[in-house]
């Protein structure tokens, strides 16, 4: 159970948060003009890595706002957490 | 009680306060501070149960939580039993009853004792091997399985007490209140943490407050008298909260930590009542500091497992902690200098100790030479190689070790006794910290596995840490807990302090015996029967990884989760397979530490209180006209109103016919409300729905579906627009709070630039639909002055009203397909409302109906319920919904997904009506469809998602979906039932007014 500094609201336990899966994946601006297998990438297609994971979170029983995290998913440590539409970290 | 066996008055144990107990239907009497395990060994009962496997006697083994053998029933019979309770952990009171388990008729005459005969013929891994094949006989085997097997009973009657949940927050949390427990919480919280300590036992002190030791000095002080003094302070220190009775079950990620707090198992059954009586608590701590300190290992030898052999801590504790004596004539089996402590404290106290066996070769350290010195014979270099005496221990044959110690020589010599101390070395309780992610690392001079890397913001201090003696423990601690906790000095910093230095060990996994290792039962876990024969025989069989070999065997898989025995399991696998333990590693500490009732995991969640229950504000009216109820998500809806004891069906029967003929009333309050505004309200939906919504004049209402981006069918519901720049979405009662998270998650992520606010306002509004053909004459006489005429108030249309005060929003939509009215009102006038329409109606038969004669009317409209006709797999084509995606806009969440390859597939199910050719037969709801019967393999074509007898059709009608079913108009299938082949055909889905003519009846 990780304690998740959300930016609007502060630390909370993770029973009010929501995980909502690979951050930075964005909805494609003109579906219709992909392929098949190009929207399928988009559709499907999760990373699910042992290590550092961009994720995005979601303050469900709290502010309901959604941010971004990254989580090194082999030792559950909280890298960094950003709010939406802010660039992911570099490295 | 023989009362030769109680040697002093222990300052623990209160003599003045008799307390009587059965075990196994025989009246006891201990005193208050005993322990089941206590007072049973006072009595002289050694004999407490039967092993699993082999049903051998069984005897108390330890004095704490890792007890494998005396696990007991307590108060069998009664709606308090519980199984597989260790009885070194139940504290006698007036009136405990407890029973050994896993034998039968008696612990005394077992008749499962024929497994030990057998034992030849029941190796590891022999219910894999014997009972795989045939398969068919699995049924048989298992019978006979299931009745030999057996740890307790699981009560059957309804738990009586209440447990209850809570939350901690502390800047420290210790766990482990011994000596270094207490000086780290002590220091922790003089410091200004708010620091919690908790024990699992009820005395704080662990082992240093009984053991009087010469030996250990601390200013001055013994050992005990300095920590009573130092527990005494804790009293009067701020910041420090003390929980005694109290186990940490588990260490999670974050330093959160669960813990169990025992408040009434130590109380006689009147002073239980009403009280909690276990609470879980759940710790979030900034620090933990883990002095959880050291469990004594046994020796692996032939016959280790007899009533009367015992950890030579435990001999200890008994003695010097509860004042009883464990036996008359005393041994004790060593190979490092803990059991002479054992043996002194035995001696000082008067009661004979006839031998010490060694597995070293000699120890010069001072508490050897003062055994030697007060003539206990020590015999060096000699090993145990067999234990005599059925149900409890009589004597022991001992042999001269070779040199490289795996074999016997010379004479066997027996020596009579009655109870053997095993000291095998201390194993660190390290489980708490390899739970919270901690990494160990073996240590090859002690043949103990530390903690290397700590995850979280913690410490081990004390014999966890692998500090054994009470001078390096008090020194690193210092250290350490300056460290940690960032402070100048401790209290502890500069104590003069005497104690025995580290001393020599010899380590042995597993002792030879005279005999083969075939013919000899060296336990290595004493619950689970298994042998370190076994083990050898899962590794000649080509297991190598620690954790198979641990499942093969059964090693370290009961309560006790092998406490004692693991690291002999460890050290006999890296011994015979050629391997450094250290490479091995261990198999993986799994949460709970021990074990944990339902009780405390439920907490107050049960009964009414198990899940939240949402009623409508109609609610008290449904339950006086005795409505049956049904659960929709967390809802508790109206399902049908039975009436004069009518059936389910007739009651729904009739309720259709009324609402088609006349006039039907339905509480729609729970359908989820979202509450849209902002200047790009219209564009939102545009994008959210599958159709158009830019043109939606203000006042109408339109029905929409909404997909998920895999082009699948989420949610549906009507949404009116309440004026240029506001909407009110309706989606379905279960579906609520995740289309609003869905809706809530594109605006915030994928759409920021659109001005859209969304607000849940579900419980905000009350809402009555009536429906039929007098609805309209019903909604007139509540107000009169509303114009109802088609041309100001038709079909998909809404209107602001006003009945008395009371503000409404009334929608002209339809679920039934009667002409009808929604109406929206505050939700707590909902109730007064729903009373206006009965009144108003009553001339029109107006007759309440629930869900289910809803579901029935839709169906006879062919409308879809989300969930019932839909599963996540079907598009609207695969709905025949073609009629609302729109072609024209050129996104909405899901469109690209309706054009892959998969989505446009023709042999995809469809929905379509079923009729059957008998119409009085109604089909079975998840029935499966066949075009061709006795096929094989079966060619299933789907599934029937809905059915129901239509009273107004005077026949059976069904929704299914069926592979390429919109092709089969017509076609004859067939549903295979248990005992009859059911004919049906093919048909359009809407059964009932298919040209919509009722609507604006």
């Amino acid at each position: 159970m990780f304690v998740i500094n959300c930016p609007y609201c502060g630390e909370r336990d993770q029973q009010e948060f929501k995980a909502g899966g690979e951050a930075h994946i964005e909805r494609p601006k003109q579906p219709t003009e992909l392929s098949d297998d190009e929207w399928a990438e988009y559709l499907f297609m999760r990373k699910n890595i042992k290590g550092i994971q961009f994720e995005r979170w979601n303050h469900a029983h709290g502010c309901r706002k959604w941010f971004n995290m990254v989580r090194d998913t082999s030792n559950d440590e909280i890298k960094l957490i950003y709010k939406m539409g802010e660039r992911p970290p570099s490295e | 009680m023989p009362s030769n066996l109680r040697v002093k008055s222990s300052e623990f144990i209160d003599e003045t306060i008799r307390i009587s107990f059965k075990f196994n239907g025989k009246s006891y009497h201990g005193f208050k501070g005993d322990t089941l395990a206590s007072a049973l060994l006072a009595n002289d009962v050694h004999l407490v149960g039967r092993s699993f496997k082999y049903h051998r006697p069984r005897g108390i083994m330890t004095a704490g939580s890792e007890e494998p053998n005396a696990i007991v029933q307590v108060n069998d019979k009664t709606n308090r039993t519980e199984p597989n309770v260790r009885a070194t952990e139940v504290e006698i009171y007036e009136g405990l009853e407890a029973s050994s388990q896993n034998c039968w008729p008696n612990v005394n005459f077992d008749i499962g004792g024929i497994n030990n005969a057998l034992s030849a013929f029941l190796p590891a891994g022999f219910y894999y091997k014997t009972f795989m094949w045939p398969a068919s006989f699995w049924e048989k085997y298992e019978y006979f399985i299931r009745h030999s097997a057996g740890l307790g009973k699981s009560p059957t009657e309804k738990d009586p007490d209440i447990y209850d949940h809570r939350h901690v927050h502390c800047d420290v949390l210790v766990v482990g209140a011994g000596i270094s427990g207490i000086l780290a919480a002590k220091n922790a919280a003089k410091n200004n943490f708010k620091t919690l300590l908790v024990d699992e036992k009820n005395e704080l002190g662990g082992a240093t407050i009984y053991q009087n030791r010469e030996f250990n000095i601390i200013e001055g002080l013994s050992s005990s008298d300095w920590i009573k003094k130092e527990i005494q302070e804790l009293k009067h220190i701020k910041n420090l909260e003390i929980k005694t009775r109290t186990s940490v079950a588990a260490y999670h990620s974050y330093n959160y930590l669960l813990a169990r707090e025992n408040l009434t198992d130590h109380l006689e059954k009147k002073d239980k009542q009403g009280k909690i009586r276990q609470r879980l608590l759940k710790i979030r701590a900034k620090k933990v500091i883990l002095s959880t300190g050291a469990l004594e290992r046994p020796l692996i030898f032939n016959n280790n497992d007899r009533p009367g052999i015992m950890l030579s801590s435990a001999v200890n504790k008994y003695a010097d902690f509860y004042g009883v004596v464990s036996g008359k004539k005393n041994v004790f089996f060593t190979n490092n200098d803990s059991a002479y402590e054992s043996a002194l404290c035995l001696h000082n106290k008067g009661i004979k100790v006839e031998a010490i066996i060694d597995i070293r070769e000699n120890s010069d350290s001072k508490i050897v030479k003062t055994v030697e010195n007060a003539g206990i014979a020590i015999h060096w270099s000699h090993t145990i190689v067999d234990t005599k005496g059925y149900k409890r221990l009589n004597s022991i044959s001992v042999m001269k070790l070779s040199n490289d110690g795996l074999s016997v020589t010379g004479n066997k010599i027996d020596i009579s006794c009655d109870c053997l101390g095993v000291a095998g070395g201390w194993t660190p309780a390290v489980h708490l910290f390899t739970q919270s992610g901690g990494k160990l690392t073996f240590n090859e001079s002690d043949k103990v596995f530390l903690p290397n890397k700590y995850p979280s913001d913690q410490l081990s201090v004390g014999s966890c840490n692998g500090d054994f003696k009470i001078k390096e423990i008090i020194n690193n601690l210092s250290t350490n807990l300056k460290q940690f906790l960032k402070i100048e000095k401790t209290d502890f910093d500069n104590l003069s302090i005497e104690s025995e230095e580290e001393n020599s060990k010899r380590n042995i996994w597993l002792l030879p015996s005279d005999k083969s290792i075939g013919k000899t039962k060296p336990f290595v876990d004493y619950q689970n029967d298994a042998t370190a024969k076994d083990i050898k025989l899962a590794l000649r069989e080509g297991f190598r990884s620690i954790e198979h070999v641990k499942r093969y065997t059964t090693t370290g898989m009961g309560t006790d989760q092998g406490k004692l025995g693991n690291m002999h399991a460890l050290g006999i696998i890296a011994d015979t397979a050629g391997v450094k333990m250290g490479e091995l590693g261990t198999t993986t500490f799994r949460p709970p530490y021990t074990p944990l009732t339902f009780g405390t995991i439920v907490g107050r969640n049960v009964g009414e209180y198990f899940d939240i229950f949402r009623r409508t504000p109609m609610n008290d009216w449904h339950i006086e006209n005795k409505a049956e109820f049904e659960n929709v998500g967390q809802w508790k809806r109206a399902w049908y109103y039975p009436v004069n004891g009518e059936s389910m069906h007739d009651a729904v029967q009739r309720e259709s016919k009324a609402a088609r003929e006349s006039a039907g009333i339905l509480d729609a309050s729970t359908l989820g409300k979202i509450d849209i505004q902002g200047s790009d309200a219209s564009e939102f939906l545009n994008r959210v729905y599958t159709n158009a919504w830019s043109k939606l004049g203000i006042g109408k209402c339109r029905y929409g579906l909404m997909l998920n981006e895999d082009g699948m069918v989420y949610d549906d519901g009507v949404t009116t627009r309440l004026g240029e720049n506001h909407y009110l979405m309706t989606t379905t009662t279960g579906g609520a709070a995740n289309v609003l998270g869905k809706l809530e998650d594109y605006l915030q992520t994928e759409w920021p630039e659109l001005d859209v606010y969304l607000t849940s306002v579900t419980d905000h509004y009350a809402t009555t639909s009536i429906c039929g053909p007098n609805s309209k004459k019903i909604l007139n006489k509540i107000i009169p002055d509303l114009d109802l005429s088609e041309e100001s108030f038709p079909h998909m249309s809404f209107k602001n009203a006003q009945i008395g005060n009371i503000k409404c929003r009334i929608m002209r939509i339809s679920f039934t397909g009667e002409h009808s009215y929604e109406i929206n009102v505050q939700a707590n006038y909902g109730k007064a409302i729903w009373e206006k329409c009965m009144e108003a109606g009553k001339e029109f038969n107006i007759t309440p109906y629930g869900t289910e004669t809803m579901h029935l009317l839709r169906a006879e409209k062919g409308f879809i319920i989300v969930g019932q006709d839909t599963d996540g797999t079907m598009t609207p084509i695969d709905l025949q919904m073609d009629w609302i995606v729109s072609k024209k806009k050129y996104d909405f969440i899901g469109k690209r997904s309706l054009y892959r390859s998969d989505t446009m597939k023709e042999e995809r199910k469809q929905l379509v009506g079923l009729l059957t050719d008998d119409p009085n037969i109604v089909l079975e709801e998840g029935a499966q469809i066949v075009s061709k019967l006795n096929e094989s393999p079966v060619n299933m074509l789907g599934h029937v998602t809905s059915s129901y007898y239509s009273p107004n059709l005077k026949k059976s009608i069904a929704l299914a979906v069926v592979r390429s079913g919109k092709h089969m108009m017509g076609k004859k299938l067939f549903i295979p039932m248990e005992n009859k082949n059911i004919n049906v055909t093919v048909a359009n889905p809407v059964f009932f007014d298919s040209e919509n003519k009722r609507l604006n009846a």
